[in-house]
């Protein structure tokens, strides 16, 4: 039984003072970004959107953020493709070391990235590789194979395996069975996990500062930027670009993530 | 057995690991037919059904559908469809859709495709019903759903997998007699699997009783339930009184056995019976033993009290203790003289008709 709250006085100070803390510099962001002032200071100095029209003109950002959306493309596809493997498997079959495989799939969630990241790049240059997009792609698929995981195996735990075998007996082969019954049931888990995937790898710093070599990612770039006092208004700019992205994919991540939940359950549903 | 047989099962097996879920099986499907698949759950029924279906393959023995071998034939290739136990209706879909799922590989004319679809509804009462979603669909609706996807493909055998267990006492008994006369219409053979007796009983041409992989029995509903083989086939079938016996006499087809207090009684003597140490059990239903009221007499009778009494409306249902039985007799008494109001520990007297009797084989014996 769900008990109501009772009424602490405390309460909604701490409430409010925790949400400040967690997202006022976050709003911030965006407010100095249309800050007509080369410095982040109060007070403001009036509206301007010049530090987004800057980003334009600027080809190394540009190939930056080039760099990002390829590493975010590749990077949701292979993770989703091995993820869809390792989820099917998971809700579909019961197998010898299942459960020690499903931890050591889940496990980079919990490791030091940065350990992993260090580790990554002694192989890589052991193997005599060049640093490039491709090792950050390598490097950011591991760690977003248990997030594709995750949002994928919610998808598939309600997919009943009769839906399939309904299909064979009206006659469908094995794949025109995936095609008209198996990838449209299971079509949103898989788009909210390439949006996941997408924005998890377009945040992502460590992997990328280690493995990227010459080809930054925007917020390898982003960094970079951060010793020029000058460019921080740009960079504020750019990062509430980012923000909004990032908001909008997981969003509607989750709203498919949920919608494929809610048609799988139904079928179940007597 | 059937004059054409649909479906011919042959020394089927089907073992998993050292597991036999099916044992040596051999069943004629006839065509037409309203046949039951009846057992406890592992009893190999569902098993049984996925092999005629299509969806797994024997270990060893032949399957025959309609003459042609189709031991190894994919799903997909046979002449059978399926209404599921959870209904599988793809959430995706909407029901015209669900129904036109497997018409789509036959490149109908468009206009033909929706007359097939409409049919269809129709038969299942879901007329007009074609542009509802799959996920607002009722527990009944969905099976009908089901029923329709599978009958617009004109299978030769349709094959139903517990379709009623989902749903609730009223709406199962609708949709007994709506199934009942649907397969009369359709005039195809249907192959039902049920662990639901009075389902198997209400429904079916013929019944096969399943246990531990074997059949114990096949026979129409009244024969199955008015002459049971074996004890397990008795018990599984409603309620009997088990009595030990002993046997006294063996002449052509008849067999003479003494009990305790029902005296010597005369029993056609089941094929393949045998009883090497004389011992045998006989049984008798609940419902053919008879209360005898005040001064009424019958030719057997015999005297017990009240040990027990439960109340199910129409009927009650008695335990009489009876001296020299080893357990007190059940038995079903209408309420109409006021059974439901009799005293525990009164004395009555209760007729029995010795010819209600049957001789059980031991299970696993005689087959």
């Amino acid at each position: 039984m769900l008990q109501r709250l009772r009424y602490l006085p405390f309460l909604p100070v701490y409430v409010a003072v925790y949400f400040l803390f967690l997202y006022l510099p976050i709003l911030l962001l965006p407010v100095f970004s249309f800050n007509d002032a080369a410095t982040t200071t109060l007070p403001l100095a009036g509206f301007t959107t010049k530090w987004y029209a800057s980003l334009w003109g600027n080809t190394v950002l540009l190939q930056a953020a080039r760099n990002s959306l390829v590493v975010g493309v590749c990077v949701s596809l292979l993770s989703t493709i091995l993820g869809i493997c390792a989820a099917r498997a998971i809700t579909r079959y019961r197998f010898r070391g299942q459960k020690p495989a499903t931890g050591l799939i889940m496990a980079p969630l919990f490791l030091p990235e940065i350990i992993v990241a260090v580790s990554l790049l002694m192989i890589v240059l052991q193997m005599g590789l060049e640093l490039s997009l491709v090792t950050v792609i390598l490097g950011q698929v591991v760690f977003c194979i248990p997030y594709a995981m995750s949002v994928l195996v919610s998808g598939f735990e309600g997919f009943d395996r009769s839906l399939e075998e309904a299909s064979y007996d009206l006659g469908e082969t094995a794949l025109g069975t995936f095609r008209r019954v198996t990838l449209p049931v299971v079509a949103p888990a898989i788009v909210s996990s390439l949006l996941v995937t997408f924005t998890i790898s377009l945040d992502e710093f460590i992997l990328a500062f280690f493995l990227s070599g010459t080809e930054p990612t925007l917020p390898v770039y982003i960094w970079g930027q951060l010793r020029f006092a000058a460019k921080l208004p740009g960079v504020l700019a750019l990062g509430s670009l980012m923000i909004l992205a990032s908001v909008v994919l997981l969003t509607v991540a989750e709203v498919l993530r949920r919608r494929a939940e809610r048609r799988t359950r139904a079928t179940l549903a007597p | 057995m059937p004059d054409r047989p649909m479906i011919a099962i042959e020394n089927v097996s089907r073992f998993y690991a050292s597991y036999r879920a099916l044992d040596d099986v051999s069943l004629e499907i006839g065509a037409g037919e309203f046949f039951s698949l009846l057992g406890p759950s592992g009893c190999g029924k569902t098993t049984l059904l996925r092999l005629i279906a299509g969806f797994d393959v024997p270990t060893s023995g032949e399957i025959r559908i309609d003459g042609v071998t189709s031991t190894l034939l994919p799903a997909n290739r046979r002449p059978t469809n399926m209404v599921f136990q959870n209904y599988a209706i793809f959430p995706h879909l909407d029901v015209g859709e669900n129904v036109a799922y497997g018409l789509k590989r036959l490149k109908l004319d468009a206009a033909e495709e929706r007359r097939r679809v409409s049919d269809a509804l129709d038969q299942v009462r879901l007329t007009g019903l074609d542009r509802r979603k799959a996920t607002e669909l009722s527990g009944g609706q969905r099976q009908r759903v089901a029923l329709a996807r599978a009958l617009v493909m004109r299978p030769k055998v349709l094959l139903l997998d517990e379709p009623l267990s989902a749903l609730d006492k009223k709406l199962r008994e609708e949709m007994q007699v709506e199934l009942r006369s649907l397969q009369k219409a359709v005039g195809i053979t249907f192959v039902l699997v049920t662990h639901d007796q009075y389902e198997a009983l209400a429904l079916s041409d013929r019944i096969a009783v399943m246990f531990g992989g074997r059949i114990a029995q096949v026979a129409t509903p009244k024969e199955i339930y008015q002459h049971p083989r074996t004890r397990k086939v008795a018990d599984f079938l409603g309620g009997m009184n088990f009595l030990g016996a002993r046997l006294v006499a063996e002449r052509g087809s008849d067999v003479a056995v003494e009990t305790a207090r029902f005296g010597t009684i005369r029993l056609e003597r089941p094929k393949g019976f045998a009883a090497p140490d004389g011992r045998v059990t006989v049984g008798i239903r609940p419902e053919r033993l008879r209360l005898l009221w005040d001064d009424e007499r019958a030719p057997h009778e015999l005297v017990g009290r009240v040990e027990n009494r439960a109340y199910f409306g129409e009927v009650t249902h008695l335990t009489i203790g009876v001296d020299g039985l080893e357990k007190p007799l059940s038995m079903i008494e209408t309420n109409d003289y006021g059974a439901d109001d009799l005293p525990l520990g009164a004395e009555i007297r209760l007729a029995y008709d010795p010819e209600a009797f049957v001789l059980l084989a031991e299970d696993g014996v005689g087959r």
